[in-house]
């Protein structure tokens, strides 16, 4: 409708009709000429506002800490419907996600690469939005995006916006975590409520119809991570529970790092209208995926101090659970029920699609 | 089989249409809001409680025998009494 | 405490007060998947005595839909200007050749719905698609369909049309009670189907099998209530038709929605997937609304012979044992790749202990032999 009008009161004019600047992307802006360099001049650099940003050179440098440390490098890629939700866009959560698997693998954020793949007609509003949110996201984290790369499929051949990122980190000699180091009567704890990120992305999906405030929990972990780390405070492992939520982080960690570990239902921390969505559509909130939330195992000795910090930033953050034994075989993990009784957790089979059934 | 869940006439739909198959308002479900057909629950009114299964509210949920279920079974473990009481009902539903 | 329903200290009053009314042993079964489902999530099974065996029923609308009808679903999603709606949990049943994703990976048109009625919505809004509706479920889903297809009629969509899988709930609990194997005492009856049929169909059933039946809400204190309310009966020797579930059970049912299912439907016999046929236990379109039917409107190829199965989901939906004894349980049948259907939807009875008894269980059954 409104290339229509710009043309029609073009040739009103007398003009060209030929749009000179369409609102939306168009397959010549990935082609590498004069449109793509309008788009990323225009766009991305004014977006993004990063003053480590590289448009002119086919690759960017940077300086990394002085000292004794390691590189830490990541990638992932960023598919979701829709574009924007409650609580954020692929835009942000690109950046969050990135960050996020820097940050609990120990590494302290540092830079950011960016590919963009545009779907032909996706419109430039909705994507100057996604990528000022990158910009925004990148500069609450306080990592530089220092490159990036925007590419044009046809239309039908895209869903809008696909990511693709590389995060780069530093990982400072004693920071390194993981599962091998879990042991036996750590506490688990988690940096706030669970399971929102799922649930309102799938609120919304086409067809499903449903209505909710539920927004997102879309977030960076690092400040929570840092804090932490500055009070001397050393998780001996950490997870962000995206896809397959707490329970699939849980599991994960359980067998490898051969314990038994056991999830208290009661202590883990749901929104009231999390658990009402989930109760309607079937699903269990503890296998939602989270986009802002950070597992960690630490010593039962620094358990207080370690909530402490983690509620001071978030009040929901809680203590859900702890390793009862190195496992005898393959390590595994219990849910201790609403009622009292326990049961194997075991990860979550498939898609999260609403059950009716 | 066949999950329900309970819900909370916010309001009939402004828009559903006059005859008594098209009744549709819209249930909150603790926070999460769906428009839901209202076509088997022709007493009830917003406010009320029902039972959705697939978009559709199949039985209006009276709070009273819910507060009555639960009194009785209080008092039947306390008092180690008689066995529930019956609700039994002879007949058949003749077709379908 | 999550709310009154999953107290702690409620759930073990009631699971003491079943153990100090019981004098011998009982085997019961709860009718439906949902209940299945939570009876093994919350572990309800380990709290009460041991002589009190649960059997898990025939329940699950999705896993007893034949596979000739999953079979005529994929072929309609694949027939080109057709496209087929259906609950998410509907989609990963295997026919004999894939499920509905499957036959979406291939190309064919698959959506998942909530509700009927939004496949009429999406009819409305698509004007030169067919949109079949795969209807499955028990009673307490009729109504939605019967809702949709009625509506279709008044408006004269022409593009709507449904495959009905629907089931009936008591004429299955009596071939399991006429079936030699079954040594059922007493039922919980599935609660919601309740809620739509109310309890008139149970009495004769009560009477002529000398049963009780208990209609059973899903929270672990509805459950254990109504085992209480079984073995209570069990104990003095009644068999009688009680409703623990009164919050949402009216004994005459929905009238509104039993005349709607009535107009619209008839009974007729129906095969169920691993149990084979059974009298007066499906839902059919009426002759009235045959247009609206999908297997007239389209013409559907004949079912593929089925290749012999090693799965022993006749036995387990039957109760003759539970899917832990099935030598393929969690070894070849697991929730990713399932040989049956009790493996696939998250209420099949198989799925229910894989999920949530998964390390144990295989170990147990793996010295059980
Ligand atoms: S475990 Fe698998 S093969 Fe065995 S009965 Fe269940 S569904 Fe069939």
């Amino acid at each position: 409708m409104a290339d229509a009008g710009r043309v029609a009161a073009a040739v009103a004019l007398g003009e060209c009709p030929i749009p000179a600047a369409s609102d939306c992307v168009q397959l010549v802006h990935g082609a590498g000429g004069e449109a793509s360099r309008r788009l990323i001049d225009s766009l991305f650099a004014r977006e993004l506002g990063d003053p480590l940003l590289v448009t002119d050179r086919d690759a960017a440098t940077f300086e990394m800490p002085s000292g004794p440390g390691q590189i830490a490098l990541t990638t992932d890629s960023f598919v979701v419907h829709p574009l924007e939700f409650p609580g954020g866009d692929i835009g942000c959560l690109a950046v969050y996600g990135t960050v996020n698997d820097l940050a609990v693998s120990g590494a302290r954020p540092l830079y950011l690469s960016i590919g963009f793949i545009l779907e032909e007609g996706l419109s430039l509003a909705t994507l100057a939005r996604v990528v000022g949110s990158v910009g925004w996201a990148a500069r609450a984290c306080g990592v530089h995006v220092v490159t990036g790369d925007t590419k044009v499929v046809e239309r039908g051949k895209g869903d809008g916006v696909y990511i693709n990122t590389a995060g780069v980190g530093w990982l400072e000699p004693g920071r390194a975590c993981g599962p091998s180091q879990v042991q036996p009567g750590d506490v688990l704890l988690v940096s706030g409520d669970v399971g929102r990120h799922g649930l309102a992305i799938l609120a919304l999906r086409e067809g499903l119809g449903f209505e909710t405030r539920i927004e997102s929990d879309c977030g960076s972990v690092v400040r929570a991570v840092e804090a932490l780390w500055e009070r001397g405070i050393r998780p001996r492992c950490m997870r962000d529970p995206t896809r397959g939520g707490v329970v699939t982080a849980v599991v994960e960690i359980a067998r490898s790092a051969g314990v038994e570990i056991e999830l208290e239902s009661l202590g883990v921390p749901v929104r009231a209208d999390v658990r009402a969505a989930c109760d309607v559509l079937g699903l269990d909130p503890l296998e939602m995926a989270c986009e802002g939330r950070v597992v960690l195992w630490v010593a039962e000795a620094h358990a207080d101090a370690a909530l402490a910090c983690l509620r001071e930033l978030d009040p929901s953050a809680a203590r859900v659970g702890r390793v009862r034994a190195r496992a005898e075989g393959r390590g595994r993990a219990t849910l201790r029920t609403e009622i009292g009784t326990t049961r194997w957790l075991d990860l979550p089979s498939g898609i999260a699609t609403p059950r009716i059934c | 089989m066949c999950l329900a869940v309970p819900g909370r006439i916010e309001e009939f739909a402004s828009d559903s249409g006059a005859s008594p198959l098209e009744r549709e308002g819209v249930i909150d479900f603790g926070g999460v809001r769906r428009r839901v057909s209202l076509a088997f629950v022709p007493e009830a009114v917003p406010g009320d409680y029902v039972l959705v299964h697939a978009g559709v509210a199949i039985q209006r949920l009276s709070p009273d025998s819910a507060a009555q279920t639960w009194q009785l079974l209080e008092a039947e473990v306390e008092g180690d009494s008689a066995p529930h009481e019956d609700s039994t009902k002879s007949g058949t539903v003749d077709d379908a | 405490m999550r709310d009154r329903f999953h107290d702690p200290e409620r759930v073990r009053q009631l699971a003491a007060r079943i153990g100090r009314r019981m004098t011998r042993g009982w085997r019961i079964m709860e009718v439906c998947g949902g209940q299945t489902h939570a009876i093994v999530r919350y572990g309800i099974d380990e709290l009460i005595p041991a002589e009190l065996e649960l059997i898990h029923g025939p329940g699950c609308p999705v896993c007893v839909t034949p596979i000739e009808l999953i079979d005529r679903a994929c072929e309609l999603a694949c027939t080109p200007g057709v496209r087929v709606c259906s609950f998410g949990d509907m989609l990963r049943v295997p026919g004999s050749s894939g499920d509905l994703h499957s036959a979406r990976a291939r190309g064919g048109r698959v959506q998942i719905v909530y509700s009927p009625l939004d496949a009429l919505a999406v009819a409305r809004a698509q004007p030169d698609t067919q949109i079949v509706f795969f209807a499955v479920g028990f009673e307490t889903t009729a109504p939605a369909t019967a809702l949709s297809v009625a509506r279709a009629r008044a408006e004269g969509l022409r593009n709507f049309s449904l495959l009905v899988a629907h089931v009936r709930v008591p004429p299955a609990l009596e071939a399991l009670l006429d079936a030699p194997e079954a040594q059922v005492d007493g039922f919980l009856a599935a609660g919601h189907v309740c809620s739509v049929m109310g309890l008139d169909e149970y009495a004769p059933l009560c009477e002529r099998y000398h049963v009780p039946i208990v209609a059973t809400g899903f929270t672990p204190v509805d459950l254990l209530e109504g085992l209480l309310a079984c073995v209570d009966q069990l104990e003095v020797g009644r068999a009688e038709v009680v409703n623990q579930y009164a919050r949402a059970v009216a004994s005459s049912g929905n009238r509104s929605a039993l005349e709607l299912i009535r107009q619209v439907f008839q009974v007729e016999d129906r095969c169920w997937r691993g149990l084979g046929s059974i009298r007066s236990s499906g839902l059919a379109l009426r002759a009235e609304f045959a247009e609206f039917d999908a297997e007239h409107r389209f013409a559907l190829g004949v079912p593929q012979p089925l290749p012999a199965s090693r799965c022993w989901s006749a036995r387990v939906l039957r109760g003759e044992v539970k899917p832990t004894a099935c030598p393929e349980f969690g070894r070849a049948c697991q929730p990713l790749h399932p040989l049956g259907a009790p493996m696939v939807s998250d209420e099949g009875a198989c799925a229910a202990y894989y999920r949530y008894r998964a390390p144990g269980a295989v170990e147990a059954s793996a010295v059980d032999g």
